[in-house]
């Protein structure tokens, strides 16, 4: 196991070089000037010059890549261009957020999808499947920004039962799990909620089908244990695949969603990376994604090592 | 019995607070150190309401335009014999909101903050905003307590308009982060008291910050010691929230999460006058043009073209159609009533007849098209709705014999590419480009797309216009130091201008914003600016 752990870990640091290099590159050679959201676009030769090199944007590429890097393993991912603030102070606060949101979302989402997709295993081709089933079609297919605007329609301007926006009343920098605050959750994470919904029910409606049909559970039946110890058996069986789809969609939902968390004014990741977008903040929308790169990484390997650890064929695979 | 009811409400009463909550379109609370980001939009929320310039803007009128008024400077003169210095004489009994005075060693290291890089106090990431709507300030000297001097490295009758955008921070409240900052050397350190100001932020105006989360929130209460009692603000408190997208600030509105929103989403206009709240707009200093290449071989070096152009767009269909309403139709930058407008002869009107003649006369017809492209963008900062209004132009100036194509970039590009100018390879081939403009000042409005000097990469004269009279006026108005005759030599560069067909001159944003009914006092002035001080709220 620790063999299996030491490689898997070692497998990630190509990973996360590259995926800091694609980022960097990829901020860097889209046209526009990086200095467009302090520098007005009269302003003199000079000053953008003067800029250029205090920002370092003077330099060689691979130099202005390496300095990043090194920094960075160092935990400095450099200041906001456009705010002047430290860009990891800013990540890990959006990231907070983003988490507290993939927590309230993640706990609907697997909730409803294990129950859909258990109920559409165990009754497959019956019209309870049918509308599991047309459920978790509708929560992948709808476009869930639409969803989230439908939600603050009847909810909020209708209804007026709950916040159209924002993360609280006191903002997230005074967020608690109390009632004032979870009423700004709801609408966002039902939202949030409904792709990884979709996708697990799928997964363990397949996964729960197939297990049922295996001989060792007409075996477990022969023997003459109750429904409930084969239910056992089953979700033990599905665990590793079903792990592994919902680590994913936590990487997904940790990532932010840009369209969620702008319709939503979410403090999150995606929002942060929304405006690192349209202000043309490199040095965030670096940082920004770096970090989410690591997370999501992070999270696979936890899942690998978790499926493995519950699974002993995946160390031998 | 009355009595003692009455006493027992009275506390309650004297503790009711009020508080106006504003949903802004940035996507995150401008910088709150002195000198905002995020364009204008920043300077009205977080730089207007916690600072004071030397000058400011007269916002209290929804008729005439904003007009440049004395602020921390009472009164000021340039010298007589050197027109690059410039006497100010400041306003007694301002103090911080920290409660250190405002003087002239404020002034100076105000100033220095922004030019002076040896300073302590120097920030670079406050240069950008302010050295380029000032580019002529060189230096501050103070003479007394009272009273100082500021030098121009030309002369510039503009300075004193230019100076509403720098913003007096508190030395002193600043010097006590310096003090206690950590850092490894004197810039560092300068760097993170600066953070630090940022987060309790102190200056002279009718707001004083009392809370801020970034990018979330900025909790503002009102100055009950400001130096103009008649501004002093009437609600207790005020709450910025940031909400970029134009349905979420719809949406907060009408579930009344918010008492104030800018820029609602158009197609939901009428359901928020129909729901009773309030819809404000008024004609802004903005103008969405096109911007001609007049390099050799253009299509616009022909003035009948240009002129063509401008009459053959029906601007009012444009206002009640696609827009809603929500533009004023522009004949020239600044429209009548303006100081600065002048004696325009060529009347810019919607004239179809008159422009196929013109276009005519210049040897084009139904059978011989004039092909024109146009470099614009999808979104942007003022940009108000490109792609639909750059179609619009399409359709209209096809019946007047041009045949437009539409080259479309992002944003940030169009931006970048405006100062490379038309010869640059990145206009791709382009004879026009679509950036809108604000049009507060002389320098923003007419100076950096008139002068040739001012061609890439210097600024802004993107098409390289180069007509002596132009240059002549800007050097006239710029050397004109009495206000009167100042604006009277604005007016002739900007009629002069008109009279060129200069650009093709289409629409002016309207600023419009909706609120409450509960929000009263508010006058939209026509400046990209408001003073929140006369706003209250009915309970």
């Amino acid at each position: 196991m620790f063999v299996y752990v030491a490689r898997r870990i070692v497998y990630v640091i190509p990973i996360v070089v590259s995926v800091a290099l694609v980022c960097f590159l990829l901020v860097h050679i889209t046209p526009g000037d990086p200095l467009v959201a302090i520098l007005p676009a009269d302003a003199s030769q000079e000053l953008a010059a003067q800029l250029r090199i205090a920002y370092g944007f003077d330099r060689p590429l691979p130099v202005q890549f390496g300095l990043w890097l090194w920094k960075a393993v160092h935990g400095d991912l450099g200041h906001s261009i456009a705010t002047g603030r430290p860009v990891l102070t800013e990540v890990m606060r959006a990231v907070g957020n983003t988490v507290t949101l993939a927590i309230a979302a993640a706990t609907i989402g697997f909730t409803l999808g294990l129950f859909f997709g258990l109920i559409a295993g165990y009754f497959r081709d019956t019209w309870v499947d049918k509308l599991a089933t047309s459920i978790a079609i509708a929560g992948v297919s709808v476009p869930h920004y639409w969803l989230g605007m439908v939600l603050v329609i009847i909810f909020s301007v209708q209804l007026n039962w709950l916040p159209a926006v924002g993360a609280g009343p006191g903002g997230s920098g005074a967020w608690g799990w109390d009632w004032e605050h979870i009423r700004y959750l709801i609408l966002p994470a039902i939202t949030t909620s409904v792709i990884p919904m979709g996708i697990v029910t799928r997964t363990v409606r397949a996964l729960t089908g197939d297990i049922l049909s295996q001989d060792f559970v007409e075996a477990l039946r022969a023997k003459g244990l109750r429904e409930t110890h084969v239910f056992r058996h089953v979700i033990k069986n599905a665990a590793p695949t079903a792990m592994a789809v919902m680590g994913l969609q936590l990487g997904y939902m940790l990532g932010g969603s840009i369209l969620i968390e702008t319709v939503f004014s979410w403090p999150g990741s995606g929002l942060l990376l929304n405006s690192a977008i349209f202000q043309r903040d490199l040095p965030l929308l670096q940082g920004t994604i770096l970090v989410l790169a690591l997370f999501f990484v992070c999270l696979n390997l936890m899942v690998d090592i978790a499926q493995a650890a519950i699974d002993p064929r995946i160390k031998r695979g | 019995m009355l009595v003692v009811g009455l006493a027992a409400a009275m506390p309650l009463a004297a503790s009711a607070q009020t508080t106006l909550r504003i949903g802004m379109t940035a996507a995150d609370i401008p910088r709150t150190l002195g000198q905002p980001d995020q364009g204008f939009e920043g300077n009205r929320f977080t730089g207007l309401t916690m600072y004071d310039g030397l000058t400011m803007w007269d916002l209290s009128s929804a008729d005439k335009a904003s007009v440049m008024i004395p602020a921390l400077a009472t009164e000021w003169k340039v010298d007589d014999a050197d027109k690059k210095k410039w006497t100010f004489k400041l306003r007694p009994g301002v103090t911080f909101h920290d409660g250190s005075p405002f003087n002239a060693d404020a002034v100076v290291w105000n100033v220095e903050k922004v030019l002076k890089q040896d300073a302590p106090q120097f920030d670079p990431s406050q240069v950008g905003v302010t050295a380029s709507r000032m580019p002529t300030l060189a230096s501050a000297r103070k003479i007394d307590d009272m009273t100082v001097e500021l030098t121009t490295k030309e002369p510039d009758s503009f300075l004193p308009i230019n100076l509403t955008n720098l913003f007096m921070a508190s030395p002193s409240k600043w010097q006590k982060f310096y003090d206690t900052a950590e850092g490894a050397d004197a810039k560092a350190k300068s760097q993170a008291a600066w953070a630090a100001f940022a987060k309790d932020a102190s200056g002279t105006g009718p707001w004083k910050m009392s809370s801020f989360t970034p990018r979330e929130r900025l909790e503002l209460v009102k100055n009950e010691k400001y130096w103009d009692k008649a501004r002093v603000p009437k609600v207790d408190k005020m709450l910025l929230l940031p909400m970029p997208e134009a349905n979420a600030r719809t949406a907060a509105l009408l579930s009344g999460q918010v008492d104030w929103i800018e820029a609602p989403a158009p197609d939901a206009v009428p359901q928020i006058k129909q729901r009773g709240f309030i819809l404000k707009s008024n004609e802004s200093p903005h103008v969405w043009p096109w911007q001609f290449s007049r390099v050799e071989g253009s299509p616009w070096n022909d003035i009948r073209v240009r002129k063509a152009a401008n009459l053959c767009v029906d601007r009012e269909g444009l206002k009640d159609g696609l827009l809603g309403g929500l533009m004023v139709p522009a004949t020239g930058t600044f429209e009548p009533g303006h100081p600065w407008r002048g004696n325009v002869t060529f009347k810019i009107k919607y004239d179809k007849p008159a422009a196929q003649k013109l276009m005519q006369e210049a040897g084009f017809g139904p059978n011989k098209k004039l092909s024109v492209k146009v470099q614009t963008s999808a979104s942007g900062s003022g940009q108000m709705l490109p792609l639909p209004m750059n179609e619009y132009l399409q359709q209209a100036l096809a019946e007047c014999y041009f045949d437009v194509k539409l080259d479309v970039i992002e944003w940030n590009t169009l931006f970048t590419n405006w100062r490379r100018g038309t010869k640059d390879p990145s206009a791709n081939g382009a004879n026009a480009t679509n950036v809108t403009y604000a049009a507060m000042d002389p320098f923003f409005a007419l100076v950096r797309f008139l002068q040739s000097s001012m061609a890439p990469p210097v600024s802004n004269n993107w098409g390289y216009i180069n007509n002596p009279k132009f240059d002549e006026l800007v050097t006239k108005a710029r050397q004109t130091f009495e206000p009167a005759a100042r604006d009277a030599a604005l007016a002739e560069l900007h009629a002069a201008s008109v009279d060129d067909a200069a650009f093709l001159y289409v629409a002016h944003d309207v600023a419009p914003r909706a609120m409450s009914p509960k929000v009263k006092g508010f006058v939209q002035p026509k400046s990209w600016f408001v003073d929140f001080s006369p706003i209250s709220m009915t309970p």
